[in-house]
């Protein structure tokens, strides 16, 4: 028995999720004794593997089959679940990334596991099956489930778990599957890269902006401030809608769903359906010219005020810190 | 071209949501049930490929009488014939094998679905439909294009999207951008009126997953408020969050 972890590189390179997945299933694994191992695809750099090392995985298998070179769904589902036969792991951690999610429904059904997504909180035992929290009805409530299933699949959602270190041993193992027609039925063409420089799912802070700014021409300074924090830019539906922004930075409950670190809301009202998205951010800043703004409710801190004015100064106020830090 | 689309009522996206008595549903009193706004993008999309190049397309709903209000608003937009299987739908595993056992006594081209329920935003029926029924399956679609017997999707992925080329039969999950939403025409909604609902007994599997508690998040501590001059104090806080 062990818990397995799904490792996703991009180009060979290890990434957030993969890191908060193993410093998680490092705690679940210490509470009910037993250790981590991790399985990635194609190659990555003696460094990489060992980064994987330091945040919990004692062994990590790799699949480096010529047809896997870039994400297959159902062939890197079976992949995964091959792994967690063989080495007779009970439970599977995924990060909640696309890819991620893209797998996980199908290990589940390979391994007739129970699965439970987007989970906040460690794994429990419950009798003779598992039990945890997760988000629901789209952050407005939290559940707390168990299944008494002895295997479980579970994707732990983004930001939820600190990365932390905590070396193990990190044998790299190669292992040998090999897909069936079956699993490559996809044939990926090519990635069309978001011009953004920093991906929305993965950014710590995000500089979001909403139909309060008037103009896509007033976008400027939304982006020299995300620059100078090393954030990422977001919007309001209505804003990609009329195309001031690329539809790829909506954010909510039918854009994309964010907890960064910090989230600074300008000149967006907090809809509802825009906080489905946002409102598991940890630190939620609002700027907004009317006191009245729902956004308020969901803010931590709130500035009352012109955008056309707030943010100027702040940019200021950045770049005065940078300077004395 | 025969397309399945697999719908979740779902509760209104604006619904404040609370509890019943024991804390572990939902307190339906005065809630407005919709059909799931990703599950919208799916049936867009299948209206769209109906008038562009033909389809026969059915609607699917695994859930208890209550649900056919909802499954009326999707014939609405788009269905030939719609199907609900009598069940509760308390676990996406079962859900899914519910879908799965339908699905192997028609064959259809294309099964599609929304992203995720915006009730547990799960993201897991449609990967376990395919699975269980051996297709390939895209998931967070954002477009699709037929071609004879050959369909190419866009997806989402973390920083971008990717091209992908497959042949029908598969399974796919709808994101935003794979249809703009269509509002049903009066034409439409008389229509939904009389098309019948198939309704059909679910096959008896247990489900895996039990809800224990729902519980509000924790409420915020209260906002902070600062002057429009006071940037000064803003970034000390961001400095202080880890933000600089
Ligand atoms: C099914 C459904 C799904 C939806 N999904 C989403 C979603 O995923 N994401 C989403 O964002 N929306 C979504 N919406 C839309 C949502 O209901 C709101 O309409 C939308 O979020 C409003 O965008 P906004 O705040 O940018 O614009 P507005 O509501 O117009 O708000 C603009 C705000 O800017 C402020 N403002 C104006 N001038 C200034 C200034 N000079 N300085 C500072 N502040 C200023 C105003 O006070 C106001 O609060 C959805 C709606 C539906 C029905
Ligand atoms: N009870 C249901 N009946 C039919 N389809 C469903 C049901 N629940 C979920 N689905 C479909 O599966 C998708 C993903 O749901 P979920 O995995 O619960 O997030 C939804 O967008 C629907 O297309």
């Amino acid at each position: 028995m062990a818990i397995l972890v799904f490792a996703e590189n991009v180009n060979g390179t290890f990434k957030k999720p993969t890191f908060e997945a193993l410093s998680y299933a490092s705690v679940v694994a210490k509470n009910l004794g037993t250790e981590v191992h991790a399985v990635a695809f194609g190659t990555a750099s003696d460094e990489q593997y060992q980064n994987l090392a330091t945040h919990g995985a004692s062994k990590i298998f790799v699949i480096n089959h010529p047809a896997l070179a870039s994400f297959i769904g159902p062939a890197y589902a079976s992949g995964i679940a091959t792994v967690a036969k063989q080495t007779q792991s009970q439970i599977v951690v995924i990060p909640q990334t696309y890819n991620g999610r893209a797998v996980a429904p199908r290990v589940a059904v390979k391994l007739d596991a129970a699965m439970f997504s987007g989970v906040t909180s460690l794994i429990a035992k419950s009798g003779n099956g598992y039990e945890v929290q997760r988000s629901a009805y789209s952050l407005k409530a939290i559940e707390t489930t168990s299944t008494q299933r002895d295997k479980l699949v579970i994707t732990l959602k983004s930001n939820a778990y600190k990365v932390e270190k905590n070396p193990a041993s990190g044998l790299v193992e190669n292992f040998v599957f090999e897909p069936s027609a079956r699993d490559l039925l996809l044939k990926p063409q090519r990635v069309i890269k978001a011009s953004s420089k920093i991906s929305l799912t993965e950014a710590d802070i995000v500089v979001s902006a909403g139909r309060g700014l008037k103009g896509p021409e007033n976008w400027g300074m939304i982006e020299e401030l995300a620059d100078l924090l090393g954030a990422a830019t977001a919007c309001s539906k209505p804003v990609a809608d009329v195309e001031w922004r690329p539809h790829h930075e909506h954010v909510g409950q039918t854009g994309i769903q964010i907890s960064p670190n910090v989230y600074i809301a300008i000149g967006i009202s907090g809809a509802i359906q825009h906080l489905a998205g946002v409102s598991s951010s940890k630190t939620i800043v609002v700027i907004n010219s009317d006191p009245e703004a729902p956004f308020f409710k969901a803010a931590d801190v709130g500035i009352v005020g012109d955008a056309f004015q707030v943010v100027p100064a702040l940019i200021q106020s950045v770049k005065k810190y940078k300077a004395s830090h | 071209m025969k397309i399945l689309v697999c719908i979740s009522h779902v509760p209104d996206t604006t619904t404040k949501i609370q509890f019943d008595a024991e804390g572990k549903a939902l307190n339906k009193a005065g809630v407005t049930f919709i059909v799931c706004p990703y599950d919208e993008f799916a049936l867009s999309r299948a209206a769209e490929l109906k008038e562009k190049q033909g389809a026969n397309i059915t609607i699917l709903c695994v859930g208890k009488a209550e649900v056919d209000p909802t499954i009326r608003k999707a014939i609405a937009i788009v269905g030939d014939q719609a199907v609900r299987i009598d069940a509760e739908p308390l676990d996406a595993f079962f859900v899914a094998k519910q879908i799965a056992e339908y699905a192997k006594t028609q064959s259809f081209d294309l099964i599609m679905f929304g992203k995720e329920s915006i009730d547990f935003n799960g993201s897991q029926v449609s990967g376990m439909v395919a699975e269980l029924l051996d297709l390939p399956d895209i998931s967070f679609a954002t477009s699709i294009d037929i071609n004879g017997n050959t369909a190419t999707l866009t997806r989402e992925i973390d920083g971008g999207k990717e091209e992908i080329v497959c042949d029908l039969p598969l399974v796919l999950s709808a994101q935003k951008g794979l249809a703009e939403w269509r509002i049903a025409n009066v034409k439409g909604i008389m229509a939904a009126r009389t098309k019948p609902i198939q309704v059909i007994t679910p096959v008896d599997i247990p489900y895996y997953t039990q809800t224990i508690k729902l519980t509000q998040p924790p409420a915020k501590q209260g906002c902070i408020y600062l002057k429009p001059d006071e940037t000064d104090k803003l970034v000390q806080i961001l400095s202080e969050k880890g933000a600089l």
